[in-house]
């Protein structure tokens, strides 16, 4: 059977406990399997494969003019949660999403957080992402983060750790999504035994989302007239941005079909100029108008900031939020939790420790060979020492760079990731797991009941990215 | 100031489902494209056929015929940067697979694709998933292996993406703006096509009085009726005749087959009539309507032999520019805006922030 030479090893497995029986919680999706031969399984696997190169459910990687077309890698054998699991995950996630937001309306307002000493001041005002010019600036429904991806990672215990929080553009919904459909055609049989959360709510819930926070202007009869600014055809996450707004049934628009005009922002149709009231922006802060933030992007909307801040038009996420992404900030969001809303973190960060602290800084230097260090802001696992498996001369280059710029570095132990049973191309071997999921916060914060469970598909590596070498897996949450 | 033009005005009536003028523009071009891969097609497959008429064939005769071909759609000189000489190898790999050839098939399926992928939130996954099937299928295919394995069905397979994308399109497709976009790009595209057809087959086949009416004379303006898939439809009109004058008459005026000249501006204005009276702010211009109203009417005023006597080539060469006009005066009022003038709109952006605060 599909299973018979697989093995756990020394971590925690998501399906299988240490004495190799499957988990309660996977009975259904390991009796279903069992019942297919090796061959049926990777034919399945292939013919997923061929459906999402049809289907055009790929992402561009820009190694020549040209770019190649990928497909992000799917295996078919499902990430499940127990109901009692998720419970505990979904309110660890909104009291995390509730901090934040709390977070940044703070520092953007009377830094109460500063002036209580919770955060020593310099971190802020150091962060990369800290807007300065957006102090005292309100935001509809004082909300800063409408959707939120915070990675989340089990260590050899099995206790769900945050990773970190991913506060400007999280992309991968649209994989949550497809990856569903496409498990539902191809293995019908596995979603039987089980009784599964739908995720295709998603797009339904991200919309009530983007009406809900318009502008506090806006007085219109009809719904607010909510648009996706994409970065264009050549961005690597195009597919996403094209389904999201085709599932929302609303306009996709470059910044070439917005013109800001008496402080407001309208697209321009074939029959006229049309109003827009909120904007669900995939374009970063630097690129979203070159009268304020890069005048070289070709991406944004000149003046698009004066009607934000005249108070014409929303954008989700709200300008300023990539501060609470930097991973220095992340080290206090516990600290937030315990300052904003009295409580202890019902997620727990992974121990981490900040360069810019002499004494962390010392024991980070003494024991780099041993650590994961990373970049304060850096995305898609780059930016990153591997220190157990890094070469000398890397470990030697950021030993350099953390003491020229400790501000810009945190190390943590390495976490041993839990792992799951991938398919390797003739059997199933472990492979370390993490798991995004979606909060979307609008007249209060909702968690989808999946999410994307992303898998390192080589052999030991610990990196995701699908940039990297990362492939997923369909997530299911169970109902009971 | 800024570059805004007059009809960036504010829309009357706040629709629904508003159109980007850009995403007009591709789902224009979407269409056109495809409708052009179509008709390359039946032409390449008409213009083989023909030649197997001819028996042994001198290089001369060989040139003869595909350089009218490659002129039709203005790429002879590109063409003659590639290839020495003209015959069914070159020929048909230029029209086919060259990418450097901007109105090659594979160009053009690459084209209605990347426009698809413009505006994929707009068609349904399964318009998508045709067009990305006929892409990677013109790409996994080249010349050699067409050659050896039959070129009637290759060209077969690219027509049958075409029509598999229209009837996609019109089960799928709402009767909204973006349908009017498509639809008029696909009869403007076919219209232009039925007429170029035509003239490189008239001049090929410019009759001898010794071959009107000859077996080899049939044989080869059949050939013309099965590119444009018309011989059953010509058959009812005509019965049994196949004389080149009724075949031309037939494919430029008869009201009922689809893909006449006639049929197609007539479907041209039907959909010109739904995409102006959409209610916009835009009023056109008088001037190209009435001159599409009046070249409209020509069409129907046959008379066959008036235009045989003052030279077909002339008409069809009226006619393409006819066409040209319309679809640019459509195209620059609804699916054209000029690009901003990002240093201009950069500075009164900011000036304007100034006298905010």
């Amino acid at each position: 059977m599909l299973f018979d030479n697989y093995k756990t090893e020394n971590f925690f497995d998501e399906m299988f406990s240490r004495d190799g029986t499957p988990r309660p919680h996977y009975q259904g999706v390991s009796d279903a399997l069992n019942a297919v031969s090796a061959a049926d399984f990777s034919n399945k696997q292939m013919a997923v494969e061929n459906a999402f190169m049809r289907g055009g459910v790929t992402f561009t990687v820009y190694n020549d003019a040209q770019g190649t077309e990928r497909i992000f890698p799917f295996d078919c054998v499902p990430r499940v949660i127990s109901a009692e699991e998720w419970d505990v995950v979904e309110k660890g996630l909104i009291q995390r999403i509730t901090a934040l937001n709390l977070f940044l309306h703070d520092i953007y307002h009377e830094q109460k957080i500063i002036k209580d000493r919770i955060i020593p001041p310099q971190y802020l005002l150091s962060a990369k992402h800290f807007r300065r010019e957006f102090m005292n600036v309100s935001v509809p429904k004082d909300i800063y983060v409408h959707i939120c991806g915070s990675d989340l990672i089990r260590d050899h215990e099995g206790r769900y750790l945050v990773l970190e929080d991913n506060l400007r553009c999280p992309s991968g919904a649209s994989y949550m999504l497809e990856n569903r459909n496409a498990l539902k055609r191809t293995f019908p049989e596995l979603f039987q035994a089980s009784g599964v959360h739908p995720v295709g709510t998603y797009p339904g819930e991200l919309l009530k989302v983007l009406q809900y926070c318009a502008p506090a202007k806006f007085n219109g009869k009809d719904a607010p007239n909510a648009v996706l600014l994409t970065p264009g055809v050549f961005n690597s996450a195009y597919f996403e941005h094209a389904f999201l707004a085709r599932q929302m049934g609303i306009p996709i628009v470059e910044g070439r079909d917005l013109v800001v005009r008496d402080f407001k922002v309208f697209m321009r149709t074939t029959a006229g100029l049309v109003k827009v009231d909120v904007i669900y922006r995939r374009i970063d802060d630097d690129f979203l108008d070159p009268s304020v933030f890069r005048a070289d992007s070709l991406l944004g909307v000149p003046g698009l900031v004066n009607a934000y801040r005249a108070g014409n038009v929303s954008l989700a996420n709200s300008i300023g939020t990539g501060v609470a992404d930097d991973k220095v900030v992340y080290y206090f969001v516990p600290k937030m939790i315990k300052y904003y809303l009295g409580e202890e973190p019902i997620l727990p960060n992974v121990d981490t420790f900040l360069a810019s602290e002499p004494q962390d800084c010392k024991f980070i230097l003494e024991n780099l060979n041993k650590l994961v260090v990373k970049s304060a802001n850096e995305a898609g696992g780059y930016g990153m020492l591997m220190g157990p498996w890094a070469a000398q001369a890397e470990i030697e280059e950021f030993r350099k760079m953390i003491e020229e710029n400790p501000r810009n570095f945190i190390a943590q132990h390495p976490v041993s990731l839990s792992r799951h049973p991938t398919w390797t191309g003739d059997e199933f071997g472990g492979r370390h797991v993490d798991l995004r999921p979606y909060i979307l916060c609008g007249e209060k914060p909702v968690v989808t009941r999946g999410g994307l469970t992303r898998v390192a598909l080589r052999k030991g590596s610990l990196v995701v990215n699908s940039s990297q070498g990362g492939g997923s897996k369909d997530t299911w949450v169970l109902k009971k | 100031m800024s570059t805004i033009t007059a009809r960036d005005e504010v829309a009357r009536s706040k629709q629904a489902n508003v159109m980007l003028s850009r995403v007009a523009g591709s789902l224009y071009w979407m269409s056109r494209y495809l409708e052009r891969a179509e008709n390359q097609a039946r032409l390449i497959d008409v213009n083989l056929q023909i030649l197997l008429d001819f028996g042994q064939v001198s290089a001369e005769t060989l040139k003869e015929h595909w350089v009218p071909v490659l002129r039709s759609s203005g790429d002879e000189e590109q063409f003659f940067k590639l290839f020495d000489t003209a015959d069914n190898e070159s020929a048909t790999d230029f029209l086919t697979f060259r990418l450097e050839n901007p109105n090659s098939i594979i160009s053009c399926i690459f084209n209605a694709r990347e426009n698809a992928r413009q505006v994929r939130d707009q068609i349904s996954s399964e318009m998508w998933e045709v067009l990305n099937d006929a892409y990677h299928f013109i790409q996994g295919a080249d010349a050699k292996k067409v050659w050896n394995e039959g070129a009637s069905a290759f060209y077969d397979q690219i027509k049958r993406y075409s029509h598999l994308f229209q009837g996609i399109t019109v089960s799928t497709f709402s009767r909204s703006e973006g349908f009017e976009f498509i639809q008029f790009g696909k009869y403007l595209e076919r219209a232009d096509q039925i007429t170029r057809l035509l003239d490189i087959k008239y001049h090929i086949l410019l009759p001898h009085a010794s071959d009107v009416g000859g077996a080899l004379d049939t044989a080869q303006w059949h050939a013309v009726l099965r590119s444009a898939s018309a011989v059953e439809a010509y058959r009812r009109y005509y019965v049994a005749d196949i004389l080149f004058k009724k075949v031309v008459e037939f494919l430029l005026f008869d009201e009922s087959f689809p893909r006449s000249l006639k049929f197609c501006v007539e479907q041209m204005n039907d959909f010109i009539q739904l995409i102006t009276e959409g209610g916009s702010v835009v009023t056109l211009e008088a001037e190209p309507m009435q001159r599409f109203a009046a070249f409209l009417s020509r069409l129907s005023k046959v008379d066959i032999e008036a235009i045989f006597n003052r030279g077909l080539h002339q008409f069809l060469d009226a006619a393409q520019v006819e066409i040209a006009s319309i679809g640019a005066h459509l195209y620059t009022n609804y699916m054209y805006h000029p690009p901003v003038d990002l240093e201009a709109e950069i500075r009164f952006q900011q000036q304007q922030e100034q006298q905010q605060q």
